[in-house]
């Protein structure tokens, strides 16, 4: 692999741009492989990479049925924080960004990593207890978070309307390293590094089945051809049904359109990441001056990659009235994204009824920000059998009633 | 946008008028069910893409439970029926079937 630097660019203006290689390999599938991983978006591709780094795992594919990064990690609105209530999720996310903080360094690709800050704004009472109890709860986890005043907020945000007539802003809970980062970035990142480490990115592969014997995973069928595999490493989100269903069992969890929107690009006029729960929407500024927006997941089962138009109505007059400003904006493109929901709104990193195929799913409508911290664990708990990351997250946590319960904690999905 | 119509008060409707309301036809456990049974009851869903069976409530409208057959990968609407029986008409199954051969779901029941 050739290394992105300064002197890089140097050399190659010096003559005609002729020397930037590709910056994954594409290279037929071998008969076999010690682990395949099924999904090559962020999560798939950060497990491959972290089982190579720090495994020492290499003779990896990564099957993908669509293009590199094309489902969920580029669907997403890119907002990277950890300010969790229950331990585990704060652990699991609190690895991810802090893994963000060097990510550009370690995979030698700017992911543009923008720890701007990020609020969640407390348009209630109830929100406002909720809230400090999450910071009081961060600081016993080490995650630095502090819940500010109205007063701070219209400091950090001039261009929120904090007296609203119907919600208005009592204050925040604010996490000053959470931020964005772009989101194809990070997928294009980790599959150079995979690559480099002589992993195989197989995109246009679709599964088609899972071989098996005596209770184990023998190997996938897929549009290239039958391809063998010592573990399977099942990552495809809003697909997850659908592969377990070839695999043959079940899971807690079901699949709908989350949609987002961005606007008209505008100039800068805000450097922070604002959330507001309540009315339910959140935004932040691209680097290019959209404003980027998301809101809540449709209410059924879907697997279009496109939502109804009145959750997007709905998400946008909320957000009006807590940014009047963008009152005349218009509205650029909306597309959405399958999001695999569980019960609890947490993830599942676990074995599963075969003795070597895990999965990792159940992301919902908050995995772009876990992407690092995901792959971490779930590599550790795919080499080693055990993960300090994943321990909470197992599948057994339905049949035990033992939730990770998010969707309490945090008032909404998130 | 998902047209669905009522099969109580006959109106059809978008779905801003209709509120989802899961899986349809769930079996039900309680106490002195097992652990697994529990467990599926409670958690563990059908998530099909294509032919999917789910419980539908016409809420801005008679207010009443009904099942909607729909696929979810193209959301055409097959039929909607009263919620008030264990599996689909099979006019509804026919229906599938023209459209959707070789279509399975989990046992009805």
């Amino acid at each position: 692999m050739k290394r992105y630097s300064a002197f890089a660019i140097a050399r190659e203006a010096a003559r005609n741009h002729i020397g930037w290689g590709r910056a994954w390999a594409k290279r037929p599938p071998k008969k076999r492989y010690d682990v395949i991983i099924v999904g090559a978006g962020g999560h798939g591709l950060a497990t491959a990479y972290y089982l190579g780094r720090n495994f020492g795992i290499t003779n990896v594919a990564i099957l993908e049925k669509g293009w590199l990064g094309g489902g969920n990690t580029g669907r997403n609105t890119t907002i990277i924080r950890s300010n969790y209530l229950q331990d585990p999720s704060a652990a699991i996310y609190e690895k991810a960004r802090s893994l963000y903080e060097t990510m550009s360094q370690d995979l030698n690709y700017n992911v543009m990593f923008s720890p701007r800050g990020l609020m969640m704004l407390a348009q209630t009472e109830h929100e406002v207890r909720g809230y400090e109890r999450t910071a009081h709860a961060n600081a016993l986890q080490g995650v630095e978070t502090e819940f500010i005043s109205a007063r701070r907020v219209k400091e950090l945000c001039p261009i929120i309307n904090i007296d609203g007539p119907r919600y208005p802003v009592l204050g925040a809970l604010w996490q000053a390293r959470g931020g964005t980062a772009r989101h194809d970035a990070v997928a294009w990142g980790y599959a150079r590094a995979c690559s480099d480490m002589g992993m195989d990115i197989l995109q246009q592969c679709e599964v088609t089945g899972v071989r098996q014997a005596d209770g184990k995973v023998t190997g996938v069928d897929t549009t290239l051809g039958e391809i063998g595999c010592d573990k399977l490493g099942i990552v495809v989100a809003g697909h997850s049904g659908v592969l377990a269903g070839m695999a043959g069992f079940r899971l807690p969890i079901e699949s709908v359109a989350l949609q987002a929107l961005v606007s008209e690009p505008i100039k800068p006029c805000m450097d922070v990441v604002v959330m507001a729960n309540t009315v339910h929407g959140y935004m932040s500024q691209s680097d290019k001056g959209e404003m980027v927006i998301g809101g809540s997941a449709d209410g059924y089962n879907n697997y279009t990659q496109r939502g109804s138009f009145h959750h997007l109505e709905h998400t946008v007059s909320a957000l009006i009235e807590t940014f009047p400003i963008m009152s005349r904006l218009k509205m650029l493109r909306q597309w959405g994204g399958i999001v695999d929901m569980t019960g609890d709104r947490s993830p599942i990193l676990s074995a599963t009824p075969l003795g070597n195929c895990f999965i990792n799913c159940g992301w919902g409508t908050g995995g772009f920000k876990a992407i690092p911290g995901s792959g971490w664990g779930f590599a550790e708990l795919m080499a080693k059998g055990q993960s300090p990351l994943c321990d909470a997250f197992g599948l057994n946590r339905f049949t035990e009633g033992r939730f990770v319960d998010e969707s309490v904690a945090a008032g909404v999905a998130h | 946008m998902l047209i669905l119509t009522c099969p109580y008060c006959g109106v059809s409707g978008e779905e801003t008028e209709f509120h989802g309301g899961g899986e349809a036809h769930l079996k039900r456990f309680g106490p002195g069910a097992s652990e697994a049974d529990f467990e599926s009851y409670l958690f563990h869903r059908e998530n099909p893409k294509g032919v999917h069976f789910e419980r539908w409530r016409h809420v801005n409208g008679c207010g009443k439970w009904f099942i909607a057959a729909r696929d979810t990968a193209t959301l055409q609407v097959f039929g909607t029926y009263p919620a008030q029986t264990t599996e689909p008409p099979q006019e509804i199954r026919d229906k599938i079937t023209a459209a959707r051969p070789g279509w399975r779901w989990r046992d009805f029941a």
